[in-house]
Formats: C-alpha cells, sequence, structure tokens
C-alpha cells in the first residue's frame, strides 16, 4: 500500500513535467499548426542554463526565474528569423523538418557546451529533507513540484480560458487569418505564443533537473513522453494535454515499477489504445 | 570574395553544360554509370569500396523511405524501426544456427523472413499509425520507432543491450552442395549492388503503375481519391508494408556488412538522418534518395578533417535546404535545366 502511494505520488511528478511541457507543445501547435520536434531540447537548454546559474551563484530561485526568460529569449529570435518564412498550409513538413534540425543541432551544441556526463542540481535548501505525508515520508521538492505543476495548470486555464489575452489566442486557434482581418497584430500573438510555449519547456527543464537530472539524449526521452501525451490527450486543449500527461505519467511510472524492462511498452499499449478508440487523441480541437 | 563568386558561376555553367548535353545524350548516361559502378571496387582503394558499399545500402534505405514520403506524403520519422529490426533479425538468426536449420546466414532464407519480420511490424505500425494522418503520423512513427529502440537497449538477454549483437555474418548464397560466401569485400559489393539494381527497378516499377499513381494522388489530395471510390487505407498500408521491408532488407545488409546489429540503428538519429537524405536529395524522386545517401554518408568524411561536430553539420544542411531548396539537389537541378533551356 505504502509503495503504491509513493508511486502514485512520483507518478505525480513526472505528469506535471509532462504535463507543462505538453501545454506549450500544444499552445504552439493549437495557434500556428506547428509541431515543435524542438521542443525537449528546449526543456534541456533551460535545464542546463539553470545548472549554470545555480552553480554561479548558488540560487535555485534565480535559475527558476531566469532560465525560462532566456530560454523563451531565444525562441522569440528562432520564430522571427525562421520559423516564420515557413508559415503558410501544406508546408507542416518544412516547419517540422526545420524544428528537427533545430533539434540534431541542439542535441550536439548541448553536449559540446555542458559536457556528456550526468549532471545533478540538488533542490534548493528551502525545499530539502523529507516530509510525511500520509503516513509515509516523501521528497519535500517532489511535493512541492507537485503543488507548482498544479499552479501552473490553473494559471494557463484562467490565461486561456479567461483573459482578453486568451480569447484573442483560442481564437486564432480556430482561424487565425479572420483574427488578422479583425485587426488584431497576429504576427505578435505567433511570437508571443511561441515565447510561451518555450519559455514553459525551459521552466519544466529547471524544475525537473533536480528529479531526473541533466544528460545527453534526456531530450529526445522527453520529447518522446511529449509526443505521446498528446498523442493520447489530443493537440490544441488544455483539458486533453493534462488528462494525456496523467495517464502517461502514471503508465511511466508505474510501468517502471512493475516492469522495469518493458516500461516503455506500457505507454506504448496506452497509446495504441487510445488509437484505435480515437484516433486524434481524447480530448482534440476539431478544426474545420 | 570575388574570386569565390567566379568559381561558382563557373561551376554552375559548367553544370549547365552538362545538364543540357545529357538531356539530348539520354540514352548514354546510363550505360556510363553503369560501366563506372562495375569497374569502381577495382579503381578505388578498398577503404573507398567501404564507403560505396555504405552509401548504396543506404540508398535503398531511403529510396524505402521516400514511397512513403515523396509519392504517398506519408512523413514517417520512425523509418530506422524497420532498417534497426532487419539488422536484429538477421543477428539474431546467425545467433541461433538451428532455427535456419543450420544455413543461418543462406541469403534465400535469411532475406525472405527478414522481410516477412519487417512486414508484420510494420503491418502492426502501419494500423494503428495510419489511423491518423499528417502530423500525427509523423509523431506516432518516431515514437514506435523509439519504442524498439528501448525495447532494444533494455531486453538485454535477447538483444545485447546497448552494445548490440555481434558476429553477424556475410551472406552466403546457394542450394545444397553449392555454396558460394560472399566474405570479401569485392563479391560483397556486388551482392549489395544487385540488390541495390533490384530495389530500384521494382520501385520504378511501383511508383509508375496505377497503383504508384493511385498512392500520388492520395499524396496530392486523399479526399478527392476517397470520393473516387479508392479505400486509401488499403492502398497506405501496402505502401507502408512495402516500405518497411524494402527498409528491413537495407538493414540486414547493414548488418552483415558491419558484422553486427547496433541500437544506433533503432535510434530517432538513424530516422532522422534517412528523412534528411531524402529531402536534400529530392523528395518524391527515386534519384534524389541515392544522391543524398551519396552526400550523407560522404560529407561526415570530408568534414571531419574539419570539425567533430558532424551532427551540427547534418542539422545546418537539413536547415539550409528546408529554407531555401526545398526541392532538394534534384529540384535545383530541374530548375536550372527549366531556366536554361
Amino acid at each position: 500500500m505504502e509503495t503504491l502511494l509513493i508511486q502514485f505520488l512520483n507518478g505525480l511528478v513526472s505528469s506535471m513535467l509532462l504535463f507543462i511541457m505538453a501545454a506549450g507543445l500544444s499552445l504552439i501547435f493549437g495557434q500556428m499548426n506547428v509541431i515543435n520536434l524542438a521542443h525537449g531540447s528546449f526543456y534541456m537548454l533551460g535545464g542546463y542554463i539553470g545548472l549554470s546559474i545555480v552553480h554561479q551563484f548558488e540560487n535555485f530561485w534565480l535559475a527558476l526565474l531566469l532560465a525560462p526568460i532566456i530560454v523563451s529569449a531565444l525562441g522569440i529570435i528562432i520564430e522571427y528569423v525562421f520559423l516564420r518564412r515557413l508559415y503558410g498550409e501544406n508546408r507542416h513538413l518544412e516547419q517540422v523538418l526545420f524544428t528537427f534540425g533545430l533539434a540534431v543541432i541542439a542535441s550536439d551544441q548541448l553536449r559540446r557546451i555542458w559536457g556528456s556526463y550526468v549532471e545533478a542540481v540538488s533542490a534548493p535548501l528551502e525545499l530539502q529533507g523529507q516530509i510525511l505525508v500520509l503516513g509515509i515520508s516523501f521528497p519535500v521538492y517532489r511535493l512541492a513540484l507537485i503543488v507548482f505543476g498544479a499552479m501552473i495548470a490553473l494559471l494557463l486555464w484562467v490565461l486561456i480560458e479567461r483573459t482578453r489575452v486568451g480569447a484573442i489566442i483560442r481564437a486564432g486557434v480556430y482561424d487565425a487569418d479572420m483574427l488578422g482581418g479583425l485587426g488584431i497584430n497576429i504576427d505578435l500573438i505567433f511570437a508571443a505564443v511561441f515565447a510561451l510555449g518555450t519559455g514553459l519547456a525551459g521552466l519544466a527543464g529547471v524544475i525537473g533537473a533536480p528529479v531526473l537530472n541533466l544528460y545527453p539524449g534526456l531530450d529526445f526521452e522527453i520529447m518522446i513522453l511529449t509526443l505521446a501525451v498528446v498523442v493520447v490527450g489530443g493537440l490544441g486543449t488544455l483539458r486533453g494535454v493534462l488528462l494525456g500527461s496523467l495517464l502517461i505519467g502514471m503508465a511511466d511510472t508505474f510501468g517502471k515499477a512493475l516492469l522495469p524492462e518493458f516500461s516503455l511498452f506500457l505507454i506504448f499499449a496506452v497509446m495504441a489504445l487510445i488509437l484505435l478508440v480515437r484516433p486524434v487523441g481524447l480530448f482534440s480541437l476539431n478544426r474545420r | 570574395m570575388a574570386s569565390f563568386r567566379y568559381l561558382m558561376m563557373k561551376t554552375l555553367r559548367h553544370l549547365d553544360e552538362f545538364l543540357i548535353w545529357q538531356s539530348s545524350h539520354r540514352h548514354l548516361v546510363l550505360p556510363t554509370a553503369g560501366f563506372l559502378v562495375i569497374i569502381y571496387p577495382f579503381v578505388v582503394k578498398p577503404y573507398i569500396l567501404s564507403l560505396g558499399i555504405e552509401v548504396l545500402i543506404f540508398a535503398i534505405f531511403a529510396m524505402s523511405l521516400d514511397l512513403l514520403l515523396g509519392y504517398t506524403g506519408l512523413p514517417s520519422l520512425g523509418h530506422a524501426a524497420f532498417f534497426g529490426l532487419g539488422a536484429y533479425v538477421v543477428a539474431y538468426m546467425n545467433s541461433t544456427h538451428e532455427l535456419a536449420l543450420g544455413m543461418s546466414n543462406n541469403l534465400f532464407i535469411t532475406a525472405p523472413l527478414v522481410m516477412l519480420a519487417t512486414a508484420l511490424v510494420a503491418l502492426v505500425i502501419g494500423l494503428l499509425a495510419l489511423r491518423t494522418s499528417g502530423i500525427f503520423f509523423l509523431m506516432i512513427t518516431l515514437a514506435f520507432a523509439q519504442m524498439l529502440f528501448s525495447i532494444a537497449i533494455r531486453w538485454s538477454s535477447v538483444t545485447g543491450g546497448s552494445d548490440g549483437m555481434t558476429g553477424v555474418l556475410r551472406p552466403s548464397l546457394g542450394i545444397g552442395p553449392w555454396n558460394y560466401s560472399f566474405d570479401t569485400r569485392y563479391s560483397f559489393y556486388y551482392l549489395v549492388l544487385v540488390f541495390f539494381m533490384i530495389v530500384w527497378w521494382l520501385l520504378r516499377r511501383i511508383v509508375n503503375s496505377p497503383f504508384g499513381l493511385t498512392l500520388r494522388g492520395i499524396r496530392d489530395n486523399e479526399q478527392r481519391m476517397r470520393a473516387l471510390g479508392y479505400n486509401t487505407f488499403r492502398y497506405k498500408i501496402v505502401a507502408f508494408v512495402l516500405a518497411g521491408m524494402l527498409a528491413g532488407l537495407s538493414g540486414m545488409l547493414l548488418a552483415q556488412f558491419f558484422w553486427q546489429a547496433s541500437p544506433q540503428n533503432l535510434f530517432w538519429s538513424m530516422s532522422g538522418q534517412v528523412l534528411i537524405m531524402v529531402v536534400v536529395g529530392g523528395v518524391g524522386t527515386l534519384t534524389g534518395p541515392v544522391i543524398g545517401a551519396a552526400i550523407m554518408r560522404l560529407l561526415p568524411h570530408i568534414v571531419s578533417s574539419y570539425t567533430q561536430r558532424w551532427p551540427t553539420v547534418m542539422g545546418m544542411v537539413l536547415i539550409l535546404f528546408v529554407l531555401f531548396a526545398p526541392g532538394g539537389i534534384i529540384g535545383m537541378l530541374r530548375g536550372r535545366i527549366k531556366n536554361g533551356l
């Protein structure tokens, strides 16, 4: 029973990380129809920049604040210089190939800059140690991560469903051209959404580093899990992303605990099952 | 800078002259090319011969992907699944001799079994992945390939884990007492060349057949094809299985050439590399993937004397082609022919 509870909490931790990742991916897709295959690279970049800041200033909170901003600044530059040239109908493949090329370059350069060893980031002092949860001891940092993830989910929901900016973003999901025709600066919205999405990936990288560590190849591991989340949950809606990340996060954690050799196989099974029932994911946006 | 531009213009002028010349001497191009590939092993160093074998194997792999990407419009980012699977199947057969009646490296047995195995896996993956389209298809094929990779890494009792499986034998060919073994690099080159030509001929026939035209119709407008009464799902699954089989065949040849099956053959970077080959060479052609395979296998050897960071160069090549020459090298050449003539 105890191990079950611990696994459940660990499942929540990975679900929250996946949610923050997949929410960014889904936002970018919903808005600009681009699948950003470099999303895992932005996660890694966030984690490594966080690592460097922690090493330099010994301050995790500073890393938490700065790293996502740096990552999303880079995201804006990439969107403005390159991705913008590739918008348009029937150019999905080119966009995907571009972001894939970016991911290939990033994985090589990250290895060059930060080396190929496993790098551990320690949790901030305030959140170290264990805490009793329902009679079992559990790391404080992981518990804080669950709460933080839930807060991010709530904030995103409020931003998208309850604010004027969110209304514009939602309108852009359905018809970006029409939105432009109504006098909204669509280029600005695209850049902002891309910055938000990549910033979320960078944020996940910083807060995920004390749990998952940082090592070459993690970018693609995270990317695959994030893709599994959006395949299961569907792209373009927060509800789908939340459900998908809970399913995949739990399947991953319990799979690793129960069938260590075939944990990805469990995810595969979940994915296959959902694909058989609903090929576009549980909650997908009905576009046209 | 000025001299560089002069050099570029001169090269392009020569290229144009060659293109114009070859368009009126088509009957000379194929025999010349055939002659060159046949005498190739005798005029180059053994090291260069190995590169040639690699290029031919990867050309088969890239052409099989282009059947999906260029002719059917299915962007698979997990094609290495079948490539690596072919390598592992032949490695597994070689490691358990009794499985193939003591003839575990006989091509008459290995090639059909490898193709059968990859076809079955392609059928299962295809049945699931083809329920979706476009970007979802791309994500799902990537995810499936990555799962095969993680199985290869984790299930080490069978697959050898991250070391892969060594001890793959060069193939032999024969019935009963007559048996020829392709042990030398020279004989293996010709074997791969024969496979390459068979696959090339087969794909050429396929893409120009009514079946191939249907695939192109699906690529251009699937809804219209469906409205015309085609069961497009069935066509796509056949194309997917066929491409998987041919990729498995090329994976088998690679394993036999390097005497091993490695998890790297299943990794996303392999899927990416073959995709880059197709894009750089020219999507939707058969010559394009061959040119792309040649460039992407030869370039690292040229680049390595300048920089250790080959993946970065590869990513940049991909991005440059996507941004400035989406038709690949074939597209650029065609553009020049159109403008020049």
